[in-house]
Order: structure tokens, then C-alpha cells, then sequence
């Protein structure tokens, strides 16, 4: 069918330029398109946030804890990955004991040399606890229990959980297991925003 | 200090800081009803723009007014659906 027609669906003898089927096959394709743009306008009212936990210090374990239960209280849906040392955040045991490296932190008082000696890690740690504490601060606890209340999804990466021997009861009650790279790649991409901790 | 909202709860979060304010404000709202203004007491001074973040971010609820007096900061919060 020519373009250059007029704009007439009836031509000079009074019959239909358009066949049935291929308008049918048109209408057909218009409702599967308008199928499609209502499950994406679905998809796109909640906002979703992937976050990726590596790290396991003290001071690195607040950044995906205070963003994720934020994005909760915003209704944001959120996934934390916690992998390789960000496992530790979620150890119910070793969550409670997370160390602040004294040594090549240029945030402390001190060179490196003296910050190797034995004991410095620990009095760094108990400088930043207080400091916390001081500051109105939630503890790392408080901030796992509040992000779970709130439904932020915190998974615990299988092929690390077995890596460092830990066990599954060792984590804190709503961590979710049995997850790997596969899963977090997936929630990476259907999420707005997406981040490595 | 007297307010010209009719509040209906007071959350008190005076000595939290970030996200607690953020976070208990939601959870308060969620136990509200439509139509409620929620009263907010911070001292984190964080608190003047992460609640108009959260606010601006959410829906169903409303930004009323923010008032900063001294070391206070008091945000009304209304639950509009």
C-alpha cells in the first residue's frame, strides 16, 4: 500500500484500501504493546536499590547500613550483597567485635610505623565506639535489626559463607542465604541505583 | 512552644542522628492515619534537609513546616493518603 494516498480508508469505488487481517494484526500488536507499557509503568513505581558490601571494618560497615535502611524509609525496594569480609556486618557474632584499621588510615593521628603496633587497632576502635556513642550514632546492630524491620533485603553470599567456614544459624535471623553472584547481578540490573561498598 | 498544626503524635528523636530521624519519622508515619501531622523533634541538624528529601521522595505525605529554635529542630509532617 502506497504512502502517498490521501488520508481516505475508502478508495474511488467505495471499497476498504485496508485489508481485515493485516488491520487485525495491527490492533492485535497495539494492545501487546499497551500490555507491555502498563507492566513496565508497574515496575517503575517502586524505585530499587542494589547495594555490594565487601568490606568489614567498623567504620565501612555504616555506609551500606545507614544508605539501605534510608532507601527503606523512602519505600525504596533494597538488596544488600554482603561478600568476602562485608560478610562479617551480617555475622551475629563477629558484627558485635568489627575492628577500625589504625594502619594506612589517613584519617589517624598517628604514622603508620607507630600504627602497626600491637593494640592500636583496638584503641582506634574504641576512639571511633565512643565518638559514636557520643554522637547519637546507632550501633551496627541496631541498624541490622532496623534495616530488616523495615524489609531491606540483606543477603549473605554463599560461595563466601563457605570460603571463611562459617555457618548459616551464624547470621543474624531474616538474612537471606544460598544466594551468589548470579542473584546479585540480577537485582544490579533492575535497580535505579546500584552500589560497591 | 506552640504550634499552629494540630498534631496528632510527637516523635521525639532528640540525640539520634542520621538515619534515625529519617528512619523513625517513616516508621511513625506508617502508623498514622490520612489527614494526621506528625511532630517531629530532632537535634540533628542533618535533619532540616534529609527530611525534605525524604518528604520530596515519598508519596503520601506532605512537608508542612520546618522550624529551627536554638539547637531544635521541629519538622510537621502530614499524612495525606
Amino acid at each position: 500500500m502506497s504512502t502517498d494516498n490521501p488520508p481516505s480508508s475508502v478508495d474511488a469505488d467505495g471499497e476498504s484500501e485496508f485489508d481485515a487481517a493485516e488491520v487485525q494484526a495491527l490492533r492485535e500488536r497495539v494492545e501487546e504493546l499497551e500490555a507491555s507499557m502498563a507492566e513496565l509503568d508497574d515496575d517503575d513505581d517502586r524505585q530499587k536499590l542494589t547495594i555490594v558490601a565487601t568490606q568489614g571494618s567498623f567504620d565501612m560497615a555504616y555506609p551500606p547500613l545507614i544508605l539501605a535502611s534510608t532507601a527503606a524509609a523512602f519505600g525504596w525496594d533494597v538488596v544488600v550483597f554482603h561478600t568476602f569480609w562485608g560478610l562479617d556486618i551480617l555475622h551475629e557474632e563477629k558484627s558485635r567485635d568489627l575492628k577500625l584499621s589504625a594502619v594506612g588510615n589517613p584519617n589517624m593521628p598517628m604514622p603508620n610505623a607507630l600504627a602497626a603496633l600491637p593494640g592500636m587497632d583496638a584503641m582506634a576502635t574504641r576512639m571511633m565506639q565512643k565518638r559514636i556513642d557520643e554522637n547519637g550514632t546507632a550501633s551496627i546492630e541496631e541498624l541490622i535489626e532496623l534495616s530488616l524491620e523495615t524489609g531491606v533485603d540483606l543477603q549473605a553470599c554463599q560461595m563466601t559463607i563457605e570460603l571463611m567456614e562459617y555457618d548459616e544459624d551464624d547470621f543474624y535471623d531474616g538474612v537471606t542465604t544460598g544466594v551468589g553472584a548470579a542473584t546479585a547481578l540480577q537485582h544490579m540490573a533492575e535497580s535505579d541505583v546500584q552500589l560497591l561498598v | 512552644m506552640s504550634s499552629q498544626y494540630d498534631t496528632t503524635e510527637t516523635l521525639d528523636v532528640k540525640g539520634q542522628s542520621c538515619p534515625m530521624p529519617i528512619v523513625k519519622t517513616k516508621q511513625a508515619i506508617d502508623d498514622l492515619e490520612a489527614g494526621d501531622v506528625l511532630e517531629v523533634v530532632a537535634t540533628d541538624s542533618g535533619s532540616i534537609s534529609d527530611i525534605q528529601g525524604w518528604a520530596d521522595g515519598t508519596s503520601g505525605v506532605e512537608l508542612l513546616d520546618q522550624v529551627e529554635d536554638s539547637d531544635l529542630y521541629t519538622h510537621y509532617v502530614k499524612k495525606t493518603e
